[in-house]
């Protein structure tokens, strides 16, 4: 494609873009008009809380929550605590202590795996966990923890089977992921149409995901950041939105990849300094770890705390561990597919590692700063903080220059998810309406105007859809082997 | 007693000053084979987009075929016509490294690369292939001008 060629698509997006949002608010309407016929049913199948639970449980606990924990539960005992036994060998998979010679210019285990990340540390590792702390108290950083550690068995899981089912064609070029696992799996166990059935509605899941927790929530909570210290932003989020979906464009429609290397190169420092950030807040926060870690347990345990005591605890844990992490979900079979292995097992091993990197190092960091610094307690002065709102808050209370990290993180994050969500959507798009350069482009032009809806939303419109849809995808997954 | 001379070359083997000095050598002394090799730049560790993860396979192919094609087989021809011994190769890999390891592995005798004309600050921060190579070849490396 020529270079004239790549702009003119981006300056097009642009121009549909700045058309669309004087009326953002029916745009949003019509996404919701688009998709909800087709996944509303399901959705609300699979959200709806458990018969007797809110009597039981003084609220409401969705099926989901139940589903991903459980399979996770299940996948830890049947492959024998992979995630524990397995780790050394993850890591030196990783290292590459394995790779063949021949195969060296192949996709390597290490480059699988950060990409994966790339798409799984989000704004859910930040604003997330900022949700999940101020709904369900410090107890849900214990469960949260605890699931994440679960997870990895379900992670393991499904990156197994996304390369050992994947399509290998001819020119080299490889496609996997739920699609193909459910489809072939399921048709290898006599369930042909059972499994094209779940195949299908993947992919369905899979695009809605890509629209909302992949790509409107990340720009929703970059621009609420954003805003948060250049103060213009907050009055123009739409500015922002379009910036943001002008660079997604020029890397998704332009094909210049350059920008997403460079930002995928930055994410790993990011991500580091994020890290080192909190850490370095909870060690000057070091005389309040001990209550902070009381609280934590206390409220993990305790019949009565905030939001439901225990079992509100829980339930957001899970719920964070499960979204952030994004296993059971099955987007990171479609990244590590690609891996040069004549093992599937070798890159489940691989993909075990991701939901530990991402909820029990990451998304933990965010939860212990804001439990430590106190920040969870509601001020009156305030009102109720959620979502980076409440992490911002707990970032800066020991110095306001942490805010600075924690925007460049968001936007950062924000960026190199929506690349690959942008990628997993589009694949998904395809399988459902086949290839061609012209369908592509009605897919990407798609995707970028929901950043620009996304960012100049507010939260409390925005987050509980982005969860069911990017929660949906997990439903197909019910019947993997 | 016959030598083996390696030659690294970059992709514009016409204007390759180390294969024309090994191409010389090998005529004038005939007891001379030369080993080619081109080497594509590859990291392990490098940060892919999830989009060239899923084509890599298909690049890596793509990659491998224009090499010999426009690289390595015309040189493997000329040579040939010449009645040199001459094989070819294309690896994936850290430049000097490759060339190091693939001179163990075929017995070579010599290292020829071109000198690649680094200023000092440069090659004070990025090191250059030649001296690199010099001080981790387990053979004596010709540097051609």
């Amino acid at each position: 494609m020529s270079l004239f060629k790549k702009f003119s698509f981006s300056f097009i997006a642009l121009l549909v873009s700045a058309t669309a949002f004087a009326e953002e608010k029916s745009l949003d309407d019509k996404i919701n008009d688009a998709i909800k016929p087709i996944i509303d049913p399901f959705v609300g199948a699979i959200f709806s809380p458990m018969p007797g639970s809110e009597a039981l449980l003084g609220m409401p606990f969705p099926w989901i929550v139940l589903w991903l924990v459980v399979a996770s539960i299940i996948f830890t005992f049947y492959f024998g605590f992979i995630q524990f036994r397995g780790f050394a060998h993850s890591i030196s998979l990783v290292k590459g202590d394995y790779i063949d010679p021949n195969d060296k210019g192949e996709v390597t285990p290490f480059q699988a795996l950060a990409t994966a990340l790339s798409g799984t540390v989000g704004l859910g590792n930040i604003a997330g966990v900022g949700v999940a702390v101020a709904l369900g108290g410090p107890g849900a950083t214990f469960w949260m923890i605890l699931a994440g550690l679960l997870s990895m068995a379900s992670k393991f899981t499904e990156c197994m089977l996304g390369v050992h089912y994947r399509n290998e064609y001819e020119d080299g070029t490889v496609s996997g992921g739920p699609m193909y696992y459910l489809s072939k799996g399921l048709s290898e166990q006599g369930r042909a149409t059972l499994g094209k059935v779940l195949a299908v509605l993947f992919a369905i899941c899979c695009l809605g995901g890509s629209f909302g927790g992949g790509n409107m929530f990340q720009a929703n909570q970059a621009a609420s950041q954003i805003g948060s210290i250049i103060p213009f932003f907050s009055e123009h989020r739409i500015v922002f939105g379009i910036i943001m979906a002008i660079v997604v464009g020029v890397v998704i429609i332009g094909g210049i990849k350059s920008i997403a290397r460079v930002t995928e190169k930055i994410v790993p420092v990011m991500a580091i300094t994020y890290v080192g950030s909190a850490l370095l807040i909870i060690v000057l926060s070091y005389d309040h770890i001990g209550a902070a870690f009381a609280a934590i347990i206390e409220g993990a345990f305790a019949p009565t705390a905030v939001a439901g005591g225990a079992v509100g605890a829980l339930m957001q844990g899970f719920k964070r561990a499960a979204f952030s992490s994004e296993a059971g979900v099955g987007s990171a079979a479609i990244a590590h597919s690609a891996v040069q292995t004549k093992h599937p097992a070798t890159e489940g091993y691989v993909a075990l590692l991701e939901p530990f990197i991402d909820t029990v190092v990451i998304c933990t960091m965010t939860s212990l700063v804001i439990v430590i610094t106190g920040s969870w307690v509601p001020q009156d002065q305030e009102g109720f903080l959620t979502g980076i709102d409440l992490t911002a808050k707990a970032f800066s209370s020991q110095w306001s220059g942490f805010n600075y990290v924690l925007a460049i993180a968001a936007v950062l994050f924000a960026f190199s998810t929506m690349i690959s969500w942008s990628y997993y959507g589009l694949k998904s798009w395809t399988y459902l309406f086949g290839e061609g350069k012209f369908k592509e482009l009605i897919y990407k032009l798609w995707f970028l105007l929901l950043i620009i809806a996304g960012a100049s939303m507010s939260l409390g419109v925005q987050r509980p859809r982005n969860l069911r849809l990017i929660a949906s995808l997990s439903a197909p997954l019910a019947h993997r082997r | 007693m016959s030598k083996r001379l390696i030659v690294g070359i970059d992709d514009q083997p016409e204007n390759c000053r180390a294969l024309e000095f090994a191409r010389q050598l090998a005529v004038e002394r005939g007891d001379i084979s030369v080993r080619v090799i081109h080497v594509l730049e590859w990291s392990p560790y490098s940060f892919l987009t999830t989009e060239e993860l899923m084509e890599r396979k298909k690049r890596r192919q793509e990659e491998l075929k224009r090499a010999h094609e426009v690289i390595i087989d015309p040189v493997v021809d000329k040579f040939k016509a010449q009645g040199i011994d001459i094989m070819g190769e294309v690896r994936y890999g850290n430049i000097v490294d490759t060339i190091s390891d693939y001179c163990k592995e075929v017995e070579g005798d010599m290292i020829v690369v071109n000198r690649t004309g680094e200023s000092r600050i440069s090659a004070r921060l990025f090191g250059s292939v030649p001296s690199s190579l010099v001080q981790i070849a387990d053979v004596p490396v010709i540097v051609v001008p």
